[in-house]
């Protein structure tokens, strides 16, 4: 079982290695499409990543609602509880 | 009265250089770019060719890793060519929508199509990328060029094997004498250096097999030749209307006067023995850009090393240029870089376009014992070319029957 902080640095991880951008810049209340740009085939990309990152599915009709990175942390935190 | 089309940009990527500069300083020494594989592949499949020739800049060396990512390796080399011609270009200003693409490759994203095929097999469709379709479609080079430069009037990849980069600049060339665009970026790209390519070219009996000698194995029109060696990379050109470079008072290299694109309709693989296809081919780009044989004294040959394909294009050569054939200097640069399948086109359009501007024929290396049947002027040390207006011809062949010819005009 990952912390909330674990799973955030791990989430910022996958992100960077997927745009480039900066882990620190994947903060809780960042969205993916207004704030880091993520179009929704990188979105695809990362939560395939996350989830063999994380031990978790994450179903495609789930990815439209992690609208942020907090929820995105919250939906995989809950999934491995 | 028909637009005049010049040539203001070159780039390439490819086993002897990766920019154009360090291409052509090697292709006029005369180096190999073919290497040993050390791949784990390689002896895992139990490949019976284990030598190719790889681009000698790596593409994550030019780009950022994040770019690279969303890019079959076809198509981080021709992006890489690409911005290389652009910048050479000096094209600053311009209208997007009167700007086109023709970008050519023979085999397209087959490193992300096996990838990810593999990945099916061991992970589950789940870890597809959802990045494959648009990295495996032939069509991904052409898309990333126009989508790097913004480029609007349309983007084009002409597909005929071997021929293919060649045929992009016939495309080009049409696309800006019909009006339909000022400025083209052409271009071949390839990136094939897979086992299964790899296999599939050595069972056809396509590939040397010299494998102790690497760097000897292309050896086009040498008695001792037993098929082409695979190599990798991109060529670009600017094709631009005359009127549009003059205006921005752009350096010009050399005019595209003529191209030609015919058909044997004789087999699927084996070249006409007699030629007619090419010749066809090679008289129809002369009579495209109004040129006479004696106007031609410089050829890039397609020449790619193999036993049966060197001999025709001999046979065209003598069809169309006549008794003049025995005064033009013949350069078989895939000696060096390598057959870089729809990227080689391109590349030795870079190289004919450089051989016109600079003067100089570059180098064949390997002719030890020429073929008797194949009389050429093979230029095997770096030859001047003579001065006045002069006219070089490239020529591609490809599976298919596929036979495209340019020709090239001093300025």
């Amino acid at each position: 079982m990952a912390s909330n902080e674990e799973i955030l640095a791990g989430l910022a991880e996958i992100v960077n290695e997927e745009t480039g951008l900066a882990p620190e810049a994947v903060e809780l209340d960042k969205s993916f499409t207004e704030d880091l740009d993520i179009d929704s085939i990188s979105m695809m990309t990362i939560v395939v990543n996350a989830e063999e990152k994380f031990g978790v599915r994450i179903p495609d009709e789930e990815v439209k609602n992690l609208k942020t990175v907090g929820d995105a942390v919250s939906f995989i935190a809950g999934a491995q509880a | 009265m028909t637009r005049k089309v010049v040539i203001t940009g070159l780039g390439a990527t490819t086993p002897i250089g990766g920019d154009v500069p360090t291409m052509w300083n090697n292709a006029l020494k005369g180096v190999s770019g073919a290497r040993t594989l050390e791949d784990d592949w390689v002896a895992k499949y139990e490949l019976p060719v284990h030598f190719a020739a790889r681009c000698s800049t790596p593409a994550l060396d030019v780009l950022s890793r994040v770019e690279a990512k969303r890019m079959d390796p076809s198509t981080q080399f021709g992006v890489i060519a690409a911005r290389e011609a652009w910048a050479d270009s000096g094209i600053t200003d311009f209208d997007k929508d009167r700007l086109a693409v023709a970008f050519a490759t023979g085999i397209g994203g087959v490193w992300t199509l096996l990838d990810a095929w593999d990945t099916l097999k061991e992970k589950g469709p789940r870890r597809v990328l959802p990045m494959t379709v648009p990295m495996l479609m032939p069509n991904g080079v052409a898309a990333a060029v126009s989508l790097d430069l913004g480029a609007r009037a349309g983007a084009h990849t002409p597909v005929s094997a071997c021929a293919s980069g060649t045929e992009a600049l016939h495309l080009g060339l049409d696309l800006i004498r019909s009006g339909k665009a000022d400025v083209v970026m052409c271009g071949g790209a390839e990136a094939a250096i897979h086992p299964m390519p790899l296999a599939a070219f050595a069972s056809m009996q396509a590939l040397s097999r010299r494998n102790d000698d690497p760097q000897g194995a292309s050896r086009p029109y040498d008695t001792g030749r037993d098929g082409f060696v695979m190599g990798e990379g991109a060529g670009a050109l600017v094709l631009e209307a005359e009127e549009h470079a003059l205006a921005r008072g752009a350096r010009i290299y050399g005019e595209l006067a003529g191209t030609s694109v015919t058909a044997d309709a004789y087999h699927i693989t084996a070249p006409d023995p007699a030629g007619l296809g090419a010749t066809r081919a090679l008289k129809a780009a002369m009579f495209d850009g109004r040129i006479q044989p004696e106007d031609v004294v410089h050829v890039n040959a397609h020449a790619t090393s193999t036993p049966v394909g060197d001999k025709p294009e001999y046979t065209a050569l003598r069809a169309a240029l006549g008794s003049h054939v025995d005064n033009v200097a013949v350069s078989a640069t895939k000696s060096q870089m390598g057959h870089l399948l729809g990227a080689s086109g391109a590349v030795e359009a870079v190289l004919t376009v450089l051989a016109v501007y600079d003067r100089k024929a570059p180098v064949t290396i390997n002719l030890e014992n020429q073929d008797p049947e194949i009389p050429l002027d093979v230029v095997t040390s770096a030859r001047d070319l003579p001065a006045g207006n002069i006219v070089a011809l490239s020529n591609s062949f490809g599976f298919g029957g596929h036979n495209a010819v340019i020709a090239v005009r001093s300025v």
